[in-house]
């Protein structure tokens, strides 16, 4: 196998291929000898370092979303009037103040951790939400074409365009102001993204022989959907969730900021952040470790992102599997954007 | 080109039409404004007079008729808060949001041509690295915590710029810093991501063997060539941003149109919201035209069939469906 297999349309607009799905294929430039093709998604990853580390990043922040409010939970609201806006990085109040306390004299450790819990509970419901409903949208969408298209475009365009700050405080005076809801404005909100990438990628593959063939034997429009074009557009969309769950949680922290998001005593990174403000000039670590928090994050999902691009793409997973020096004169070919 | 005009002009209509509506329902939704406004002993009678007044009680449908039939009459309503005309308001702060706009995406456009373009030239080397690095970071920061992080250092620390407002040309420093970061990074992305490819294109191997400068193959072809997807971005940022800058313009008390409207909706003033969001809305809509129109300037084959005579196939596709092409970029940023 060499070179894009022949099965594999070329676009007119990119100059990816796209291989139909059920081909495990992996483009390989000419001469190139025949990497390992088996090589699992996880051999790649641990071939990039900064891959790794953002994925060992995500796995701790995640780890500790999922324990360490059981661990930690009592330290969070523990107050002790007496040791107030402890500074950060001394050992005097034992090693729970190591990031200082705040202005109730709680641990600034492991309101961060519980906070880590609030934060991924908000950010990850609302990216599975609108992942899954504007994938299966827009694939439907892009597939039937016509009205089906245009109405469903049309819609993506309003959400779009819509204040999202005036829905999250129409569903905070009308319903109550709990996480729960505010999933549901990150993830109505969001779900244009997926909807248009959805469309456009599968207005594409339905034009494709591929599809032409399933067609002509007659297989049902949505089994053509689920067999066909979902599998070639996934990796895609997971992609753009990654990035998206960035999104959504610097959305949250905004909302939490401006204070119609996440409501005390619950505590999220941009609540404990807006919190800070007002010992700015006193507490500078109050508002710092969780603006910290949130940029770390970001930074390791964005990295895990920009990887997954290519791992996902048959087309352009060779470039992972070569060292590093050879990538350095490979990469100019044909870089697709 | 008008027929395209037209075009797009309807089909941007509809939604725009329906945000207007839809944000005249949902404010009503927030509650009564007589709780806020009035004090806490009014009597019942009072509440039902300052409702009738300003015809809170009358059936959603009779507002909206009301409200519109003003609106055609270029009549926006008053503020409840300052009984000023709520346009005049939405007028003064749009200016302020446009300037700081406009300032922070000339910088972060320059900026990220520059640095993108030095990246694209080696791929994978060093300068390629370190940018890809800090663009992702900028991206990545919350602008929140920045604006507050330049508070305390810039501004109390080391007392070089004014915390907030708008006074002298140091005031301005801090805001476009703050929103300059987030653009800057994605834009970096992009127009290196764009100028990889453009680069490795046989056009840019024909203008080497003319003789051309690195400067000019650079600037002239490889560029020109790049800058599509980099305009649909910058587009969709600008829009993020005359949408209000929100939390930016909230911490450092820009008299922005984003601070209005966040605090009408927190006073529940609905025709100074309804008519900041009428504003942005229009001018995002004319944004959206400009940048289809300076599409059609960049490629050619984006431009409509009528003007040139030839209109493949792909290019019809593309001005049926504006929408198209940024998508690619979106996903692959």
């Amino acid at each position: 196998m060499s070179r894009p297999p022949r099965n594999a349309v070329q676009l007119p607009s990119g100059g990816r291929t796209v291989a139909p799905p059920g081909t495990e294929a992996i483009a390989l430039p000419r001469g190139e000898s025949v990497a390992d093709k088996k090589t699992s998604l996880f051999q790649l990853l641990l071939k990039d370092r900064f891959a790794t580390v953002a994925a060992v990043v995500l796995v701790l922040v995640g780890l500790t979303a999922v324990f360490g409010p059981t661990l930690m939970g009592d330290l969070s609201t523990r107050q002790d009037l007496g040791a107030t806006n402890r500074p950060p990085f001394s050992f005097s109040d034992g090693w729970a103040f190591i990031l200082g306390s705040d202005s109730l004299g709680r641990s600034m450790l492991a309101r961060l951790v519980v906070a880590t819990q609030t934060t991924l509970s908000v950010a990850l419901p609302a990216v599975a939400i609108s992942l899954v409903l504007g994938s299966l949208w827009g694939v439907w969408a892009g597939y039937h074409r016509g009205w089906r298209e245009t109405v469903s475009m049309r819609i993506a365009d309003v959400i779009m365009s819509f204040p999202s700050l005036l829905l999250a405080v129409v569903i905070l005076y009308v319903f109550s102001p709990s996480a729960a809801n505010i999933v549901l404005i990150l993830a109505v909100t969001r779900i244009p993204i997926y909807l248009r990438t959805a469309r456009a990628e599968s207005a594409e593959l339905q034009s494709r022989t591929f599809v032409d063939a399933a067609r002509t034997f007659g297989t049902k429009p949505n089994a053509i959907i689920r067999r066909h074009v979902i599998p070639v557009v996934l990796p895609t969309l997971l992609t753009l969730a990654t990035i998206e769950f960035c999104y959504v949680m610097l959305a949250e922290s905004s909302l939490s900021f401006l204070g119609i998001g996440i409501q005390p005593p619950d505590v999220s990174w941009g609540l404990m952040v807006a919190q800070g403000r007002q010992y700015l000039q006193t507490a500078w670590w109050l508002s710092f470790f969780p603006g910290l928090a949130i940029m770390v994050t970001t930074v390791a999902a964005n990295v895990l992102a920009a990887w997954l691009r290519i791992a996902t793409d048959p087309a352009q997973r060779w470039r992972l599997t070569l060292p590093r020096k050879r990538l350095l004169v490979r990469l100019p070919v044909k870089e697709v954007l | 080109m008008l027929t395209f005009l037209r075009r797009r002009i309807v089909s941007s209509a509809l939604p725009l039409l329906v945000v207007v509506l839809g944000v005249f329902a949902l404010a009503r939704l927030t509650g009564n404004p007589a709780s806020l406004y009035l004090p806490l002993n009014a009597t019942a009678e009072m509440r039902a007079n300052f409702t009738a007044k300003y015809g809170f009680d009358d059936p959603l449908l009779v507002q909206m008729a009301h409200y519109f039939g003003g609106v055609l009459r270029l009549d926006f309503g008053e503020s409840l808060r300052t009984g000023e005309p709520a346009a005049a308001m939405a007028l003064r702060a749009f200016p302020a949001t446009l300037q700081l706009a406009g300032t922070t995406m000339l910088l972060a456009v320059v900026l990220a041509v520059i640095v993108g373009c030095w990246a694209a030239l080696k791929p994978n080397g060093v300068a390629d690295r370190i940018s890809s690095f800090v663009s992702m970071a900028a991206a990545s920061v919350p602008d929140f915590w920045l604006a507050i992080m330049g508070i305390l250092v810039f501004a109390i620390t080391l007392g070089w710029v004014p915390t907030s407002g708008v006074g002298g040309a140091t005031s301005w420093i801090l805001p476009i810093a703050t929103l300059l970061l987030r653009p800057f990074g994605v834009l970096v992305q992009i127009v290196r991501g764009a100028m990889v490819s453009s680069l490795s294109e046989p056009y840019i191997k024909l203008a080497r063997s003319k003789g051309a400068s690195e400067f000019r193959v650079v600037t002239r072809h490889a560029l020109r060539n790049a800058a599509a997807p980099a305009l649909t971005v910058a587009g969709d940022l600008t829009v993020s941003l005359v949408n209000g800058a929100v939390v930016v313009e909230s911490i450092f008390g820009w008299p922005g149109i984003g601070k209005l409207m966040i605090d009408s909706i927190l006073q529940r003033d609905f025709a100074v919201l309804q008519a900041a969001v009428l504003l942005t809305a229009v001018s995002i809509f004319i944004l959206n035209i400009l940048i289809d129109l300076g599409y059609a300037g960049l490629d050619a084959r984006v431009r409509p069939a009528g003007r040139r005579k030839k209109s493949s196939r792909a290019a019809s596709v593309v001005v049926a469906e504006p929408k198209e092409r940024k998508i690619h970029v979106q996903t692959t940023p």
